[in-house]
């Protein structure tokens, strides 16, 4: 059997309010080493306040050539966004 | 620069008509600096350089660390070895950065690690120099690092995303090193006649060794222009070398250390130092492997390597263990 270490992604929370961001990634035996890992590697000038950490091999991906089907249709439903309305001055902020 | 003498996998750039159509697209994307992530379509020549270069690059972080380590039992205060450890410490953190860039392209770690070990891989010539005394820890900071920050600068903007990624952590890291080493030169330069001459013999000895760190001239440089259209490399050796001279040379008329090299002259008309060419003859036998260290550094990352092979085996079986108890119980 290979003996190389399993490969973790890392995702620290740099400050209380905010979310979990993906930072890299380490190789660690199983998940207790790896959070040990990260906190020495990702977090040595108070880049955080939680980590979270998920072996690679569990996250599943959109793929690239996708791209096109999955995220094109969002670009022509201007709608969706408050710009697209104008509502008079005389109402004031809206 | 971490990476040097990067041998391009391919033959020269291909005329846009003789591209495929993936192969036009993908150009088209790094001429609009358009970054290229891991799952993204790539030629395998690029895919291969790229390996190669942040294999080197990745290389170079962890045997950096041998060097410095050296002087860690031995720094003059508790505070200057306080940082010393946190500056080596990094190092390996850089090592780990790009070799997860690497692995983004489908190579291992180990398999890495088992190529540089077979010497089929190599790393920086810099760190096939010993340092001798304390003054040379603060030139390798102030020199080497700063060298390093030049060249780490511009990969910021390097097409692979991962690779670029990393470069921009590394920069934030790499400024307290070149800071630490030129504080602590200074104490030296400023400090005891013994403390200035040691000072003054830490620059001599580490500046041309510096400045091969950018690689051979362009001119000698056959590999350069597939790599830069590819955008793996950002701006030219002699570019990178100008840019450090240029912002070194100030640094050592405060310190009022004598330059390291006769021929320094500023050049109106350039707008640029001129300065010598480092001994080139003496950077590829370096690389060859006859430089005053290789032998050892070499030596000390296998038995590293070996000697940590039951913690690594150990830790992984005991993994195994847990998770098939775990599997059991439910």
């Amino acid at each position: 059997m290979k003996n190389e270490w399993p490969l973790w992604e890392i995702f620290i929370r740099g400050q209380h309010g905010l979310s979990h961001r993906h930072v890299g990634s380490l190789h660690a035996p199983d998940a207790e080493m790896a959070v040990k890992n990260a906190r020495d590697v990702y977090t040595r000038r108070n880049e955080g306040v939680s980590i979270w950490v998920v072996e690679a091999k569990h996250i599943a991906a959109s793929s690239p050539s996708e791209k096109g089907p999955l995220f094109e249709p969002s670009e022509s439903k201007i709608y969706r966004h408050p710009t697209f309305y104008d509502i008079p001055d005389e109402v004031g902020h809206m | 620069m971490y990476a040097q003498m990067i041998k391009t996998a391919s033959n020269g750039i291909k005329p846009r008509e003789e591209m495929s159509e993936e192969e036009r697209a993908f150009q088209d994307k790094i001429d609009n600096d358009i970054k290229i992530e891991p799952r993204d379509w790539m030629p395998e020549d690029y895919r291969r350089t790229l390996i190669r270069q942040i294999g080197q690059h990745a290389h170079s972080e962890v045997v950096g660390q041998l060097p410095e380590g050296n002087w860690i039992t031995r720094a003059p205060t508790l505070e200057r070895k306080a940082i010393l450890l946190a500056k080596v410490q990094d190092e390996a953190g850089h090592g780990l950065y790009l070799y997860s860039a690497a692995e983004t392209l489908g190579v291992s770690r180990d398999e890495l690690i088992e190529l540089l070990h077979e010497g089929k891989m190599k790393y920086s010539s810099i760190f096939n120099y010993p340092t001798l005394n304390w003054a040379d820890i603060g030139a390798v900071g102030w020199l080497v690092d700063g060298a390093a920050i030049v060249n780490q600068v511009a990969l910021q903007r390097t097409s692979y995303g991962p690779y670029a990624r990393a470069m921009v952590r590394i920069c934030k890291e790499e400024s307290f090193h070149a800071r630490q080493g030129y504080d602590a030169i200074r104490a030296m330069a400023f400090g005891t006649p013994e403390q200035k001459r040691q000072a003054q013999d830490a620059l001599n000895r580490l500046w041309f060794p510096a400045l091969m760190m950018f690689g051979p001239s362009d001119a000698e440089s056959t590999h350069s222009e597939q790599s830069m259209a590819w955008k793996i490399k950002v701006k030219s050796n002699d570019e990178l070398r100008q840019q450090f001279v240029d912002q070194t040379i100030p640094q050592i008329e405060y310190l009022k250390l004598d330059l390291p090299d006769p021929n320094i002259k500023w050049n109106e008309e350039r707008g640029h130092y001129d300065f010598s060419e480092p001994d080139w003859p003496e950077f590829f036998n370096v690389i060859k492997g006859n430089g005053p260290c290789n032998v050892d550094r070499m030596k000390d990352r296998v038995a590293a390597w070996d000697d940590g092979e039951w913690v690594r085996d150990g830790l992984l079986a005991h993994a195994r263990k847990k998770a098939a108890r775990k599997v059991a119980a439910e």
